[in-house]
């Protein structure tokens, strides 16, 4: 980063620390109650707490494990049924219009579904994660496999390769950048989803961490769940960013 | 084209038969599932007695109503970010800082803020449309032919002249996309915040068929709230192609 990029970043802190400072002042002259509104001092003291003497790191372990179990689970799929559907003309004839249609579902609306099916538990939660972040990377793989350049299946057929060949030598590369797009937006799916499972069957997580805390009118712990969700996001999203550049650098050096 | 069409129904409707007969065959007697034939009688007798439609109009106006207040507000905070770099620059950290909070992660605070009902599900709602409204008709604004901005400049346009009669023009297939986007996820979180806690609309009555022990009106319910979404991308596209043909089309973030 150049000289002037370095002052605008420090600059852009200097909101974001007055925005804060901001938050505090509205805080301590009391213009929104400090039952709903706690001050940055107090969430802060709430987090450091939650970490030294209370079990807030269980939490956040318990949410990025169901996160991360869903998203993997779903990223296998995702990518298997993806790549089944568009390297056959047939299927991506007779299954993808399915999808299509399937895909604006708000997916949420699943939950009930699971909850009937599996109960109030950690399988219901991991169903429902993994159902809701399947779609974006299967239809960005199906999408990713018929956007491949045709020239390259006409070599593939006059080499013989078998369709295995083609799908891992010419097809994944190729449709690459796509599916980690898919990957990516699935990641703020599984993190939503998680919550909401968290916050509805009760299981060990930050969801259910600031429902209660909101249900005691705990509202610093409450902030502190909230301000650790917004990091999870934050930092989940960053190691994908960085996944990404590491995966994909043979592309951007080719051209 | 049509055979092409009449092909894409063969698995679904292949799919519900098989399901109808299994369930004849075995006498399903369950609490998840049920045979399409009864999902279809509920959905029916759901629709009859107005209370599908009632928990629709519901969920659509609590969507609806954040759709608006979070789009504008995106809205406007794009267009500034697009016009004013230097505001752009500043305030990254500030929104870098609050834009990954999954919207739902607000639900306890709106609750104890707010309380049940409308208010704290528009609230929700309209946090989630806020970002992509921004983000989109910033890259629309700043991807403005800059002559454009020259010719503003030399008619001595005001800002807000400037603003309404080239800005807001040049950027309009983008902010419909925009729009479009944030539409199908004020439905999606208002579906989410109904299931998840507030006893309102499509998803607290899809929750209720669920705890009643209803599989036929809990799926009825489904696939009701799924030919929404459905039909709200589908009249949305729509508007698109007519109001923009391939302007807007193109441009399309996947």
């Amino acid at each position: 980063m150049n000289r002037s990029g370095l002052m605008w970043r420090l600059a852009s802190f200097a909101v974001a620390a007055a925005v804060v400072a901001l938050w505090q002042w509205i805080a301590d002259s009391r213009l929104v109650s400090p039952v709903f509104l706690p001050g940055p001092d107090r969430a802060w003291a709430s987090l450091v707490r939650g970490f030294t003497v209370g079990d807030l790191w269980e939490k956040v372990v318990g949410t990025l494990e169901h996160m991360a179990y869903g998203w993997l689970a779903a990223s296998i799929a995702g990518i298997a049924l993806g790549a089944m559907i568009g390297s056959s003309h047939r299927m991506r004839t007779y299954v993808a219009p399915s999808l299509e249609f399937l895909r604006p579902l708000p997916v949420s609306a699943i939950i009930p579904v699971a909850i009937a099916l599996f109960g109030l538990t950690q399988g219901m939660a991991l169903f429902v994660i993994a159902f809701g972040a399947v779609w974006p990377i299967m239809l960005a793989t199906v999408h990713g496999f018929a956007a491949v350049e045709p020239r390259l299946y006409e070599v593939a057929r006059s080499l013989h390769l078998s369709r295995a060949a083609v799908i891992f030598k010419i097809a994944l590369p190729s449709a690459s950048p796509d599916i980690v797009a898919g990957m990516r937006l699935s990641l703020t799916v599984a993190l939503i989803l998680s919550v909401v499972c968290e916050m509805l069957a009760g299981l060990d997580g930050l969801g259910h961490w600031v429902l209660l805390s909101a249900r005691a009118f705990r509202s610093a712990d409450l902030f502190a769940g909230v301000i650790l969700l917004g990091m999870i996001g934050y930092i989940t999203a960053l190691a994908m960013n960085f996944a990404e550049a590491r995966l994909l650098a043979w592309r951007t050096v080719r051209h | 084209m049509t055979s092409e069409r009449a092909k894409a129904f063969i698995l679904p409707l292949v799919l519900l038969g098989a399901l109808e007969i299994w369930a004849r065959v075995v006498h399903l007697q369950s609490d998840s599932l049920a045979p399409p034939s009864a999902i279809l009688q509920a959905l029916g007798q759901a629709l009859a007695d107005g209370s599908i439609l009632a928990a629709t109009r519901d969920t659509l106006f609590a969507a609806f109503v954040g759709l608006v207040v979070g789009g504008v507000i995106g809205l406007i905070l794009g267009i500034a970010f697009g016009i004013f770099e230097t505001l752009d620059r500043l305030m990254e950290v500030t929104v870098e800082a609050i834009r990954p909070i999954p919207s739902v992660a607000l639900l306890p605070i709106a609750l104890i803020a707010l309380g049940f009902g409308y208010r704290m599900e528009i609230a929700i709602v309209a946090f989630a449309c806020v970002w992509p409204m921004l983000i989109l008709s910033r890259a629309a604004v700043r991807d403005i032919e800059p002559r454009l901005m020259e010719v503003a400049r030399v008619l001595r346009l005001s800002p807000g002249q400037s603003v309404r009669s080239i800005v807001i023009p040049a950027a309009l297939p983008r902010i419909f996309v925009a729009g479009r986007l944030a539409a199908g996820i004020a439905l999606i979180v208002a579906v989410t915040v109904e299931i998840a806690i507030n006893p309102l609309g499509l998803g607290a009555s899809i929750m209720l068929a669920q705890q009643a022990l209803r599989p036929d009106l809990m799926l009825a319910y489904l696939v009701w709230i799924g030919l929404l979404g459905y039909a709200l991308n589908a009249v949305l596209m729509a508007a698109q192609r007519h109001l923009f043909g391939y302007a807007a089309v193109v441009e399309e973030p996947s």
